[in-house]
């Protein structure tokens, strides 16, 4: 028997600021919600921070459960993951939610194998279906959707025999919508049984630089792939970033070789974005990249091979080297400026 | 004395660098003709462990799950400078999701015993899911850092690690034994040395495929070869209803191939002129300008 209950989000966040991808998980989980006639819920750990949380109403959240607790205020692995298995094992949400962050993606993975269920990572869609194993069918479960195998193949995963479901999803991918301007939440407080033998990781510093590059805010994105990841290549990206008032951005081979930083990715793995002008310079197109850019208003694909797949979702393409290509592209913008 | 480590490692198909037969018609993945591989983070974590062998003495144990041919990066593992590696693999751990895998990782480092840290590289590059360690972790009750970029200083009591959070870093200190998962920016793993290649290459003498082959086939024995053992699901003392595809609570519901949109890209000349009138248009929708 699948229970009756809520889908649950994990709210994160840092230095009492809540995480983006934490509302967008909201939308989800009250669209979700609102299919299986249930309510839309978190699980929050902080200090201080019940002011902060009424923001949750707006986007449809109706309950927070929360554990308010000094030791709490920072994350660490094994404290967070005790207090959301503790919350998961009282209110026995069917669905769970994580955005697919460094703190999700560590404590997500922790709570599952505590809970024995499924966790499906990086989703890129929900969807609420049937599904049949052998003569039983199970109604109403999640239908977790990602990339797998490098992007060449669309998993969908279900677990239908544990619960509750769980999957980590990206900052970008759903949508933050305020539904209800005027809607409150009720703030649930959970009382925390936490040992000190409990906080076994000491935080010393925490350094936060500041995101180097705002993709999801950003009109204008040039992305440099494989095509640009030399040391020209890439100065001729940034060039034509600048010029056309954009951001720099990048596949995940060129991060994963160290010459841009994660911050850039875009990408199921990375971010995902929706700005008016996407430029691939030298991206073939593998699925992962698409899931992270295709949204966007107009793309225009700059690659040597004219069967990259990357041309079958722009809206220009141009056929030739980005060493070639770009320059051209920036004398054009100085001519008419 | 030394710490004791031990490093999970996984072979996986090379899906960053496919080829075109690596689909075949009906959009599933032909595993066959994807090069098996050294999973990259997992070679980074190994890297991490040998340098702390180097300053301030440690057995290295190398362990991986996965079909007899996996042998192989355990053998790399060797090359470089671990002091033995184990080879979990047993029909019945075939299917397993990270729930299981972590499972029955977790046994075989139970029978190891007596560590005193565990290294993973952050995520394996066929599922990307970053799940096992810390699953590992939790089922060995053990402190977990995950996202390190440096180990900044080690002792046999504690660790103190950067771990690489969004925007930022983190500097964290947790006391031994602990589970530490590493990034590939972390260092620049070595490549085998000579010495060792001629040493261990011919410590079994069973032929490796060339490719990458999912079916788990039981080992011939439990007995050690070489440096190599070779461990099943009795061996680890592994619950069957838990191990493989009976103890994975996520299930493929449905696969489908990646199919591109029809959709046809304007084909701008690639002239000074063909690319001036693009621009042109791009300003003249406010798109940018």
């Amino acid at each position: 028997m699948r229970s009756n209950k809520g889908v649950m989000v994990f709210i994160e966040q840092n230095n009492k600021q809540i995480a983006n991808v934490s509302l967008e998980l909201v939308c989800e989980a009250k669209r979700l919600a609102d299919q299986l006639k249930v309510d839309a819920e978190a699980v929050v750990l902080g200090y201080n921070i019940h002011r902060e949380l009424a923001i949750l109403g707006k986007y449809g959240c109706r309950k927070v459960f929360y554990t308010d607790d000094k030791r709490l205020s920072h994350f660490t692995s094994v404290p967070y993951a005790k207090t959301i298995v503790t919350t998961i094992r009282k209110y026995q949400p069917q669905i769970v939610l994580f955005g697919a962050t460094t703190v999700g993606r560590d404590v997500a993975p922790r709570v599952a194998s505590a809970l024995k269920c499924g966790l499906t990572a990086d989703c890129t869609q929900l969807q609420i279906g049937d599904h049949k194993i052998k003569d039983k069918t199970y109604h109403n479960i999640l239908l977790q959707i990602r990339p797998a195998f490098g992007g060449n193949i669309i998993a969908t995963i279900v677990s239908p025999e544990s619960t509750p479901s769980m999957a980590t999803v990206r900052e970008g991918v759903m949508k933050m919508v305020e539904i209800d301007p005027t809607g409150t939440t009720n703030i649930i407080s959970e009382s925390c049984d936490l040992a000190d033998e409990d906080f076994v990781t000491e935080v010393i510093n925490v350094v936060r630089e500041g995101k180097a590059v705002d993709l999801k805010s950003a009109k204008v994105i040039v992305s440099a792939g494989m095509g640009a990841a030399d040391s020209e290549g890439l100065e001729l990206v940034k060039a034509l970033a600048n010029a056309f008032g954009g951001v720099v951005g990048s596949s995940r081979p060129v991060v994963d070789g160290g010459l841009l930083d994660h911050c850039h990715q875009v990408g199921q793995t990375g971010v995902t974005v929706r700005p008016n002008l996407y430029i691939a310079c030298g991206i073939s197109g593998q699925i992962q990249h698409r899931a992270g850019m295709e949204g966007s208003k107009r793309i225009i694909a700059i690659n040597s091979d004219p069967d990259a797949p990357i041309f079958s979702i722009a809206h220009y393409g141009i056929v030739g080297d980005v060493h070639d290509v770009i320059p051209k592209m920036i004398k054009a913008y100085k001519a008419k400026t | 004395m030394g710490l004791k480590i031990v490093v999970t490692v996984k072979q996986v198909p090379d899906t960053h660098n496919l080829s075109r037969d690596a689909m075949k018609p009906d959009g599933t993945v032909n595993r066959n003709a994807l090069p098996a591989i050294f999973n990259p983070e997992d070679l980074n974590a190994l890297e991490e462990a040998l340098k702390i062998k180097e300053t301030l003495g440690a057995t290295v144990t190398a362990i991986s799950m996965g079909p007899p041919k996996a042998k192989d990066v355990l053998k790399e593992c060797l090359y470089r400078g671990a002091d033995d590696g184990i080879l979990i693999s047993d029909r019945q751990f075939a299917g397993a999701d990270t729930l299981a895998t972590s499972y029955a990782l977790k046994c075989a480092v139970e029978k190891i015993g007596g560590f005193d840290l565990i290294l993973c590289g952050r995520q394996a590059i066929d599922g990307d899911t970053a799940q096992v360690g810390p699953q590992i972790a939790e089922k060995l009750n053990l402190n977990q850092l995950t996202c390190v970029s440096e180990i900044i200083e080690i002792n046999d009591q504690t660790v103190i690690a950067k771990r690489i959070v969004e925007g930022g870093y983190e500097i964290v200190k947790s006391r031994l034994p602990v589970l530490i998962t590493i990034l590939a920016g972390a260092n620049e793993p070595r490549s085998p040395s000579a010495k060792r290649v001629m040493a261990f290459k011919n410590i079994d003498s069973k032929v490796c495929e060339t490719s990458y082959d999912e079916v788990y086939v039981e080992p011939d024995s439990c007995d050690m070869i070489g440096f190599i053992k070779e461990w099943n699901a009795r061996t680890i003392d592994a619950d069957p209803s838990i191990c493989g595809l009976s103890g994975s609570p996520t299930k493929v519901k449905k696969i489908e191939g990646v199919v591109l949109t029809t959709g046809v890209a304007k084909k701008v000349e690639n002239t000074q002129a063909g690319i001036a009138d693009l621009v042109h248009e791009l300003i003249e929708e406010h798109i940018i300008g």
